[in-house]
């Protein structure tokens, strides 16, 4: 098997707010990131596909292909836009990085149309990404840390 | 129909410190031929990169596999202090007795960081330079 990962960057803005939290608890909770005017970050966006190359054309996906795929799902809804008012998939829940990455895997997963999706990588900073992954099949993998 | 996702979160870290690969018990010759350039006694230092992945559920509430706010501080105390500026070799307990490579500081820095009650600590990898880099997983692979 064979994995291709194609990169792409956006930049977008967001906060973190839970409604159903006090404001201090907000504050508490999120700190500057809670700031109501938002802030931003240029996101750079990592995408794996794993599979086996078609014989005929020596491909697992063809990566212009993929970037297509790229730009329409996440770049098209993403990119310049505010993740908490502008991202319909993200309504309803706090716009981390954790929460953007599983939208991105769930806008990709049935759309990539050849090779599987095997990573999603999003960067919020060169110090910081997340992971996502397909979840092993007995769904151990991803539930056996301590809830926050 | 979408599979189960899995999440981590990875941050990095960086400090910088000293130290010496020497092991008492071989000769100085041994430890010459065995060590190189890092067996000077006078030791050399790093800007050590400590990247640390996490895992768990994300909260709902926070959609945070865990709140670096807590995180931050946690790595804080027990790596960056306790490491940043200092000679591994003398100033803390791990390696009174242990050859301060990457490979033994990883296992410590997993040791000390998998103490973090709030998700799990899956993997810890050290950059020594931008050319060498050391990775230890939870698991024990």
């Amino acid at each position: 098997m064979i994995r291709i990962t194609r990169k792409m960057e956006f930049s977008a803005a967001h906060f973190y707010h839970n409604p159903k939290f006090s404001a201090e608890e907000n504050e508490r909770v999120f700190g500057k990131c809670n700031n109501p005017h938002g802030h931003g970050h240029n996101y750079v966006l990592e995408v794996t596909i794993a599979g086996e190359p078609d014989p005929a054309t020596g491909m697992v996906l063809d990566l212009k292909e993929l970037k297509d795929i790229l730009q329409r799902e996440v770049g098209d809804r993403m990119d310049h836009r505010h993740l908490n008012y502008e991202v319909p998939e993200l309504a309803g829940q706090i716009p981390t990085c954790e929460n953007i990455a599983r939208v991105i895997w769930q806008l990709l997963e049935l759309k990539i149309t050849r090779g599987k999706l095997d990573r999603v990588r999003l960067y919020e900073s060169p110090d910081l990404f997340v992971d996502c992954t397909a979840q092993n099949g007995d769904g151990s993998a991803a539930d056996s840390g301590a809830r926050n | 129909m979408t599979g189960a996702v899995k999440v981590s979160l990875t941050r990095r870290y960086r400090f910088a410190a000293s130290h010496r690969l020497h092991n008492s018990a071989f000769t100085d010759e041994k430890n010459s031929d065995l060590y190189g350039k890092c067996n000077n006694p006078y030791g050399h230092g790093h800007n050590y990169v400590v990247e640390v992945t996490i895992t768990g559920p994300v909260d709902e509430a926070t959609g945070m596999v865990a709140n670096l706010g807590d995180f931050d501080p946690f790595v804080q105390r027990e790596v960056i202090e306790p490491f940043d500026q200092k000679y591994l070799n003398e100033d803390g307990p791990e390696f009174q007795n242990a050859v301060p490579t990457t490979e033994n500081l990883a296992k410590v820095i997993y040791q000390r960081l998998s103490k973090f009650p709030k998700a799990r600590v899956e993997r810890v990898s050290i950059e020594e330079t931008s050319k060498n880099s050391f990775e230890i997983f939870g698991d024990g692979h």
